[in-house]
């Protein structure tokens, strides 16, 4: 018997030792967060991670939202009041046509591979977005006719119209600027001339950034920063409640924030976002084509009492497409207040009554849990909703986005001044409006004042023609220990500048 | 012996096989588009159908099939659609965090349910008998994400003996790496051996009931040195069955226990390439624990034969 025995048992004994060495033989090679060593170190905790450090190639807000003014800098980046302030351009002119900008860049930047930053790499970063960029918003370059170095310091960009929003543009990831020499490696290795340089990656867990001791502005407070990345809300909170994080980047539960605000070992940070959350409609739909029956559902909604139950009251509301942070904000909310005989009558008016919309709702926590609101709102008022969830992002995208195969969604539309990009024919929201387009050509291409003018004008025509419902907007919640300095109120950029903080 | 050996064997390469076809066609199906996810909200058709052909999904779906497994044949998992990454690497990266903590929770469920079951089957009759066969029906009711949370609650949050999450490589620094492992493995270990228990007490009583035990009990032996003696070799025998159909569980479970404590092993790797449609790396991560899973039912069919001599005879 013992014969027969040994044998297996010693197969599943090398077996296993083979497993152990294996791991810990493994485990040498992936490298861990390293020693803070003499300089302090902070970690943050944030929800999405991401997929690839390669912004030009891949989508996605995590890549922006850890490198961008982190490790690249732009030629202008935008502050916490929604401003166009200087970053690697000390100042800019633009010509009487509108159409050439001027830019006098900084003398004393260099690149994280030892290059100094120079004219010719702001052109190289802006034409090589035109020729090696895959995602879609490498579009808002196609109005550059060219860009030139008129000396190291000098760059000259000619536009082929006269465009606000291109400069605009320029404070997001398409503005980053590249070194010549150190785009071969994006996806694992970027160079850029931020205050902080790529640390490591531990996929699946964290990225580690590391102060840049040649930065040529103000060196940051922070020796190391940690971007620690977590699928489960619980898990975010326990882990500031434990100590492995000192902020959580962004709140994920909002019902959960007691067990902050109740501790005075933390501070909670709530400001604004970009992130409009929208009741979208299909307007090509026979029956949302008529402008009563979008009318009726913003009166029937109670937008606070949605707030409240939703999204626990944290939020703002804004009644059109615009937050306060960008310069033609106006407070919207009383163009549509609730009101539920004048929905009724509006949807009998339209013959709408008893009709079924079919509300097809990603699986993301706000849209889930705003949705049955919504439904039960909306049925007071006489429509029937069919709530139909999708798996987000890939079904969604697929079947809501693509296809344009729903009524009614809701989802928060993030990147910034996207009224446009939002409410046209071609993309899912089906929003044919000849009157819009006016105005947004007119804010584009006219001065500051005639841009603040026509873009209040496209805000208000949206909301008077119900082209969506405005349920609220995201606000920027964020838990930090108490004596940590610094931290942004608002979120509006698609970067999340650690350079600011100190304790 | 020997035809069993040859027999397993064909058996485990037919369900390898089987499992392949199964694996590509699952996904091969699943709703939404690989390209238009890497390529985000604005993405227009000509960039996603340029991205689709980069990825090779227009080609026909046999073709990618035999590449796909070709590939893996040779060792080669493709390049991930949305990371641009090698995905071999990352799968083992991955796989011995993952190893470390079934096999972890496979120890703790066992060192539960020997002794535990042994007791609950001798003393079944008795009131400590009965006590422990209550404890570990809450056991079974109990989901290891929830036992996590609570142990989070006790040991992290409340207590702060241990961390909530996190994970350290034990090359790196072993001290931290077993106190990180300790309360996933322990949720896993702990509810994973309550089930284990129940077996292991069914399996001890059949024994109990046996001629030769009776015999040896007759000759004076008590009953647990009669049991330790006689009994327990072939009380291991559906014990070890069990074991082995309960990786596939573990494993399951430990895809939501790596969420919960925040583990960088194959179980968030699988989920985040399911929500980025990351198909080829889900195809692979798939198949790598199945064939983990058959695999190690292979073994514990060799096993038997190594318990029990009865198996041993050649039919």
């Amino acid at each position: 018997m013992k014969s027969y025995l040994s044998p297996v048992v010693a197969l599943l004994g090398s077996a296993a030792l083979l497993a152990v060495t294996a791991c810990s033989a493994g485990a040498g090679s992936s490298s861990g967060s390293g020693s803070p060593g003499a300089t302090q170190s902070l970690a943050i905790g944030l929800v999405a991670e991401p997929a690839s450090l390669d912004f030009t190639t891949t989508d996605g807000a995590a890549i922006p939202q850890a490198l961008l003014g982190n490790v690249y800098n732009g030629l202008v980046k935008q502050d916490e009041s929604g401003k166009i302030v200087p970053d690697l351009a000390k100042s800019w002119t633009l010509s009487p046509d509108r159409k050439t900008y001027t830019f006098t860049l900084v003398d004393n930047a260099k690149f994280s591979n030892g290059q100094a930053f120079t004219a010719d790499d702001a052109v190289f970063s802006i034409d090589r977005v035109k020729t090696s960029w895959t995602t879609s918003l490498k579009a808002a370059m196609d109005v550059v006719q060219s860009a030139k170095a008129v000396s190291p310091t000098q760059l000259q960009v000619t536009l082929a119209k006269p465009s606000n929003d291109w400069l605009f543009r320029m404070t997001t990831r398409i503005g980053a600027m590249f070194s010549k020499t150190g785009v071969d490696k994006l996806a694992t290795e970027p160079v850029g001339t931020g205050p902080y340089t790529f640390g490591s990656w531990k996929r699946g867990d964290s990225i580690v950034l590391q102060r840049n001791d040649d930065y040529w502005g103000t060196k940051p407070h922070f020796g190391q920063v940690t971007l620690k990345y977590f699928k489960d809300p619980t898990a975010l909170n326990n882990a500031l409640l434990t100590g492995t994080i000192n902020v959580i980047g962004t709140v994920q539960a909002p019902e959960a924030l007691s067990q902050f605000t109740s501790n005075d070992k933390y501070q909670v940070i709530e400001g604004t976002t970009n992130g409009e959350v929208l009741l979208s409609f299909n307007n090509s739909r026979p029956v949302l084509k008529d402008i009563r029956v979008r009318q009726a559902i913003r009166a029937a909604i109670d937008h606070k009492a949605l707030l409240d139950t939703c999204w626990a009251g944290r939020g703002k509301l804004i009644g059109s497409m615009v937050p306060p942070t960008d310069p033609w904000y106006e407070d919207l909310t009383s163009a549509a207040p609730y009101d539920l005989p004048k929905a009724k009558s509006l949807l009998q008016a339209a013959g709408a009554t008893g009709k079924t919309l079919r509300l097809r709702l990603p699986t993301l926590p706000y849209a889930t849990s705003c949705g049955q609101v919504v439904k039960s709102q909306l049925e007071q008022a006489g429509l029937k909703v069919q709530i139909d969830q999708l798996e987000f992002p890939a079904a969604w995208l697929t079947a809501v986005l693509k296809n344009a195969d729903y009524d009614m969604s809701i989802i928060a539309h993030v990147e910034p001044r996207d009224l446009g990009a939002v409410f046209n024919a071609k993309y899912y929201t089906r929003y044919d409006d000849p009157t819009l387009q006016q105005a947004l050509a007119a804010a584009d291409a006219g001065d500051e004042a005639t841009q603040v003018a026509e873009m209040k004008k496209a805000a208000k025509r949206l909301s008077d023609q119900a082209a969506a419902d405005w349920l609220f907007l995201l606000p920027n919640l964020m838990v930090a220990d108490k004596d940590l300095k610094g931290l942004p109120q608002n979120a509006i950029t698609e970067s999340l500048d650690l350079s600011t903080l100190s304790r | 012996m020997i035809l069993r050996l040859v027999e397993r064997t064909v058996v485990l390469l037919v369900s390898l096989a089987v499992s392949s076809v199964l694996v590509f066609a699952f996904l091969a199906v699943l709703p939404g588009d690989p390209a238009r996810v890497a390529l985000g909200v604005n993405a227009s058709e000509d960039a996603v159908a340029e991205l689709r052909r980069q990825f090779g999904l227009d080609r026909p779906l046999t073709t990618q099939y035999v590449d796909w497994l070709g590939g893996l044949l040779q060792g080669d998992f493709g390049i991930s659609y949305i990371s641009k990454a090698e995905i071999g690497p990352q799968i083992a990266d991955r796989f011995q965090v993952t190893a470390w903590l079934v096999v972890t929770a496979m120890v703790i469920a066992l060192l539960v349910a020997a002794p535990a079951g042994t007791v609950m089957a001798a003393r079944h009759r008795k009131l400590s008998g009965l006590a422990l066969s209550a404890l570990s029906q809450v056991g079974v009711a109990v989901p290891a994400f929830l036992a996590g949370i609570l142990l989070i609650m006790v040991f992290a949050v409340k207590l702060g003996w241990l961390p909530a999450n996190g994970w350290t490589p034990p090359a790196e620094d072993p001290v931290m790496f077993m106190k990180q492992l300790a309360l996933p493995a322990l949720s896993l270990g702990l509810v994973q051996g309550a089930v284990l228990t129940r077996y292991v007490r069914s399996a001890v009583l059949d024994v109990l009931r046996e001629d030769y035990l009776r015999t040896a009990r007759a000759k004076g032996l008590r009953p647990f040195p009669a049991l330790w003696r006689h009994g327990l070799r072939n009380a291991a025998v559906p014990v070890v069955t069990v074991l082995g159909l309960q990786l596939a569980t573990l494993l399951i479970g430990a895809v939501v226990v790596e969420r919960v404590f925040v583990i960088p092993g194959l179980g968030s790797l699988l989920l985040d390439g399911v929500s980025s449609r990351d198909l080829l790396m889900v195809q692979d991560v798939v198949m790598v624990l199945v064939v983990a899973v058959l695999v190690v039912n292979f073994l514990v069919d060799l096993l038997y034969v190594a318990l029990d001599p009865r198996l041993r005879v050649s039919r």
